[in-house]
């Protein structure tokens, strides 16, 4: 078998692997520190006792269940009942339950959001607290 | 390589177990979804509730422009209904038309006066049989069991077959983005309400008889602000303040021949009493 211009094409493929790696060989060696979702919320702050409705484990890996889950009972079964934490009721709600403890959605939302590189469109009709509320 | 038809009939039925029992096995390794019933709920609180929710506009009740357009506002204002100018982008949930449009077809030619330049007051009908949640491919509009057509706007994926299926218009789209701004910078949200969503471009809304109101207690904003003119209630129950006047008075439905069975009910005579 010959290959014909094989100097060319072999060069050509390595030139194209070396452009291709490039993000890796810019990263190699550098740990992108893991986000730190922040829970220093005056509100938070406030709680004599510190608990989300489950614990933080279980709402890292199943907070948008969770919330699907509330969506479906309130919108389509009109099921609101509360839920209580710490001797305070709450709303199974984003907007009216969840932020109102994380009030700091670019803290706590986007930082481990923007790490995963997932863009959920909750807050194309959900209210964001007031930080950044244009 | 050829194979006879034993060792074909084999590596099919091998291939069709491993198959079976593996989605199997896999649904059933995979973490159940959290049952509801884990969270720490607070008792029941009371809604208002109802059989089939209904309403009657008593259209003697409006004395003019003034107490109509309040209405208006205060559903608007607390579901950030946006305000565009331009007619073709319009959404409203609650809105008013004249009595030739408002019931085509009753119109004669001499008429009480003043009936075709009144304003009548519109709504979703909330119909018994809904045309737009029959037509809805990802059921986002579906019926409650009490009554009320509702959106889930999350479903919603803009095809406008409900707006297409709507006898009574009570349907808007959203042709533009609900937050942002016209050319003078002025937001299409004239007040927002921080405790209800918007929409987003793309999605069809219409009137919910305020049932995030309804299950704290509430009337619906408009029959709230409405001074007795909009008349909430429940239709299958008799002795309610609805039923008394559906009893009492005359009152027309809009369209009644297309058999959705409007729950919105208009007493249009003036205010003598029968």
């Amino acid at each position: 078998m010959k290959l014909y211009d094989g100097g060319k094409i072999i060069i050509g493929i390595i030139i194209f692997l070396g452009l291709i790696t490039i993000p890796f060989y810019f990263n190699a060696g550098k740990a992108v520190a893991p986000p730190k979702p922040k829970l220093d919320t005056p509100v938070i702050q406030a709680l004599a006792v510190k608990e989300c409705v489950k614990p933080k484990e279980i709402m890292r890996a199943e907070h948008m269940r969770i919330l699907d889950d509330w969506r479906n009972s309130v919108v389509r079964e009109d099921d609101r009942q509360k839920i209580v934490l710490g001797g305070k009721e709450f709303a199974k709600s984003l907007q009216n339950g969840c932020l109102k403890c994380h009030s700091n959605k670019k803290d706590f939302c986007d930082k481990c959001h923007t790490y995963m590189a997932v863009n959920p469109y909750c807050w194309d009709c959900h209210f964001t607290p007031k930080e950044n509320r244009s | 390589m050829s194979i006879d038809r034993r060792v074909f009939l084999k590596i099919a039925g091998i291939t069709t177990a491993l198959g079976l029992g593996g989605s199997t096995l896999i649904n059933g390794l995979k973490k159940r979804g959290l049952e509801a019933s884990e969270l720490p709920f607070a008792a029941k609180q009371g809604g208002l509730t109802a059989k089939r929710w209904g309403m009657v506009v008593d259209m003697s009740r409006f004395r003019n422009e003034h107490d109509i357009q309040r209405v208006i506002d205060a559903c608007h204002n607390i579901h950030n209904v946006p305000f565009f100018k331009n007619p073709k982008h319009e959404v409203k949930w609650i809105w008013t038309d004249t009595f030739n449009h408002t019931f085509p077809g009753m119109e004669s030619e001499f008429m009480q006066e003043g009936l075709e330049e009144m304003p009548f007051l519109m709504l979703c009908n909330h119909c018994l049989h809904p045309a737009c949640v029959r037509v809805c491919p990802t059921q986002a509009t579906f019926k409650r069991k009490d009554g009320i057509v509702m959106m889930d706007m999350h479903r919603c994926i803009g095809c406008r077959f409900c707006m297409a299926a709507c006898p009574f218009g009570a349907r808007s789209f959203n042709w533009r983005d609900p937050r942002g701004k016209d050319e003078n910078g002025r937001p299409f949200i004239r007040k927002l309400n921080p405790e209800y969503p918007t929409r987003m471009k793309g999605v069809v809304e219409k009137c919910t008889f305020c049932t995030e109101r309804l299950a704290k207690g509430l009337q619906p904003a408009c029959a709230e602000e409405s001074n007795g003119g909009l008349v909430f209630g429940d239709l299958e129950d008799p002795g309610s303040e609805l039923r008394e006047i559906l009893r009492t008075r005359y009152t027309v439905r809009r369209k009644q021949e297309l058999g959705t069975q409007p729950s919105v009910y208009y007493v249009i005579g003036g205010n003598d009493n029968v």
